[in-house]
């Protein structure tokens, strides 16, 4: 009986730790049979602790601590997701508002969102040619906002579409102004589907940077990551992936925080 | 007492594929200062579009509304409305609520008075402990007391009520129903109200106006009640008219109501005087 109650209130960590046992485990056996290239977890630890256990040092441009790494994508990936908003959110309230607004652009939305960021990279780097050394970092900025944008506009445009005709009739009946209607009602109307694309977009913004680093070899986890395939070191190929994993993770639950914030106001 | 709303030919019609629906058609109403009117009629009939607009929230199609002299022409802060949902903006607290529209009507109003009016109206309807709750913190109830302050807040000069008490339990129906009708007593409020509820129409009204079920709904009946006020529930309920009128009401809306549709099935009604079409009403129509 004791034993069935202990069970159940430490099943929240003794679970997820089976099932990371049982990942490694697997993790081993391919390393060890099929895929003899592939480091195991205990080669892959001893390969990566100096950069784990020293987050942040720097030894070189591309030989520096994970956090280290981790830090300059996020400040690209802030940068990004900002612009992001900044012009996905007047979009999205756009075409939440105006149909003939939504008529004459959702169709190339449409078509422009399922675009890869491995193709709008080249595009990128292409417009901003003329900005010398910027010109991978404007680039990589581009292809981060072009692709993390299109689900706050899409969530933005559904809950400007979804604030009740109830709130829209006191806000006509009390003759709000334009501006006051859009900042008294519209706005706070609006924001619970707002920070739910806010946070899609997050994740997707992140998930563009290594990408968009992989491909312009700039500093940050991606860069390293596709630096490290080439010097044959897939140890850290491994590290990289479990840095990204946990920092995308960290991320999507404090949007999470924040959404679930603004969902009960 | 001269009239002080006056609704003339009011038509709603919606332009749809098979050609145009008619909503209301010809519908007179006239309504004195202070008066308390009813419209009841089966849902969708029409009672709701007419109200909306009164309201302004609403194009009309034909006819028009004069509302102390001027024609109206779109929604307006002079007429406060209370709508079946509450309304309440889910992120502002009751207070916020009712300052919302003060802010808006009285921004001439230095501020500690705009905030008193609000407390002042809130507490009359029974919420000075709640000010500062939001909606969701509020029963269905407490949140249409709010909506009632919100509107009396304004000091309109028309209150427009649909289906105020439509979604609330019938206990607080009856605590509502004294709570506005002590509100409009004190305030000599002008009201028109939208209801389906013969025994709500009956406490309330000065008169009540039955609606023909639409499509082309217009005046059918009007029943004027002479309760002495204020009125007292108990006292009207036990009133020897009570029933007399209750009857008549609820005779119309079973089958009066219906009479036109089912003497012409699919031909457009050509009689225009509903007097005629209705011997034995107990009040002759306006006009």
């Amino acid at each position: 009986m004791k034993a069935e109650i202990f069970l159940k209130k430490t099943d929240w960590l003794i679970l997820p730790l089976i099932g990371l046992c049982v990942v490694l485990l697997v993790w081993q056996i391919v390393s060890i049979t099929v895929a003899k290239e592939l480091p195991t977890p205990a080669k892959t630890w001893a390969a990566s602790k100096s950069y784990v256990l020293e987050p942040f040092a720097k030894r070189g441009e591309m030989d520096q601590g994970i956090l280290r790494f981790t830090w300059y994508s996020l400040v690209l990936v802030a940068k990004g997701y900002a612009l992001a908003l900044v012009l996905g959110t007047p979009v999205g309230f756009f075409l939440g508002l105006s149909k003939a607004f939504t008529k004459t652009f959702d169709p190339i939305i449409q078509v422009l969102r399922p675009v890869s960021p491995l193709a709008w990279l080249p595009l990128g780097l292409v417009l901003f040619l003329g900005a010398g050394k910027q010109a991978s970092e404007l680039g990589a900025l581009f292809t981060i906002a072009i692709c993390a944008m299109w689900p706050t506009v899409l969530n933005t445009a559904v809950g400007v579409r979804a604030v009740p005709q109830d709130y829209l009739n006191v806000a006509r009946v009390l003759k709000l102004s334009r501006s006051k209607t859009l900042f008294k009602v519209l706005i706070p109307a609006t924001l619970p589907y707002m920070f739910t694309g806010f946070r899609l977009s997050l994740g997707i913004a992140w998930l563009v940077i290594v990408a968009a680093e992989m491909l312009t070899g700039r500093p940050g986890v991606g860069g390293f990551l596709w630096q490290e395939y080439n010097a044959l070191v897939y140890e850290h190929i491994i590290l990289c992936i479990v840095t990204i994993g946990v920092v995308g993770f960290i991320l999507d639950r404090l949007m999470s925080l924040v959404e679930r914030r603004f969902k009960t106001a | 007492m001269s009239d002080y709303v006056e609704l003339f030919n009011l038509a709603k019609v919606y332009p749809t594929p098979t050609g145009p629906a008619v909503i209301v058609k010809d519908f007179n109403l006239r309504i004195q200062k202070g008066e308390f009117v009813t419209l009841i009629g089966h849902s969708g009939c029409g009672k709701s579009t007419v109200l909306s607009m009164v309201a302004g929230l609403n194009s009309i199609t034909d006819g028009g509304i004069i509302l102390a002299g001027r024609e109206l022409a779109g929604p307006g802060p002079d007429r406060g409305m209370v709508f079946q949902s509450p309304s309440l903006l889910p992120w502002l607290t009751a207070f916020e609520n009712v300052m919302l529209g003060i802010n808006q009507v009285l921004f001439t109003s230095p501020k500690h008075e705009r905030q008193r009016i609000a407390e002042y109206y809130l507490s009359v309807v029974g919420l000075a402990d709640a000010m500062d709750k939001r909606p969701a913190q509020l029963s269905q109830g407490m949140r249409q007391r709010v909506g009632i302050a919100r509107a009396f807040a304004l000091k309109p000069k028309m209150l427009l009520l649909d289906e105020p008490f439509g979604m609330l339990d019938s206990l607080t129906r009856y605590e509502l129903q004294a709570v506005l009708l002590d509100l409009w007593r004190r305030n000599s409020i002008t009201a028109l109200m939208v209801t389906h509820d013969v025994d709500e129409a009956l406490y309330l009204s000065d008169r009540v106006v039955c609606m023909t079920d639409g499509p082309e709904a217009e005046v059918g009946d009007i029943l004027p009640v002479t309760f002495e006020r204020p009125r007292d529930r108990k006292a009207v309920m036990e009133h020897p008219d009570y029933y007399g009128l209750r009857e008549h009401l609820i005779e119309f809306l079973e089958v009066r109501a219906h009479r036109r549709k089912a003497s012409h099935p699919d031909a457009l009604p050509q009689n225009k005087s509903n007097a005629k079409q209705y011997p034995g009403c107990l009040s002759t129509r306006h006009r």
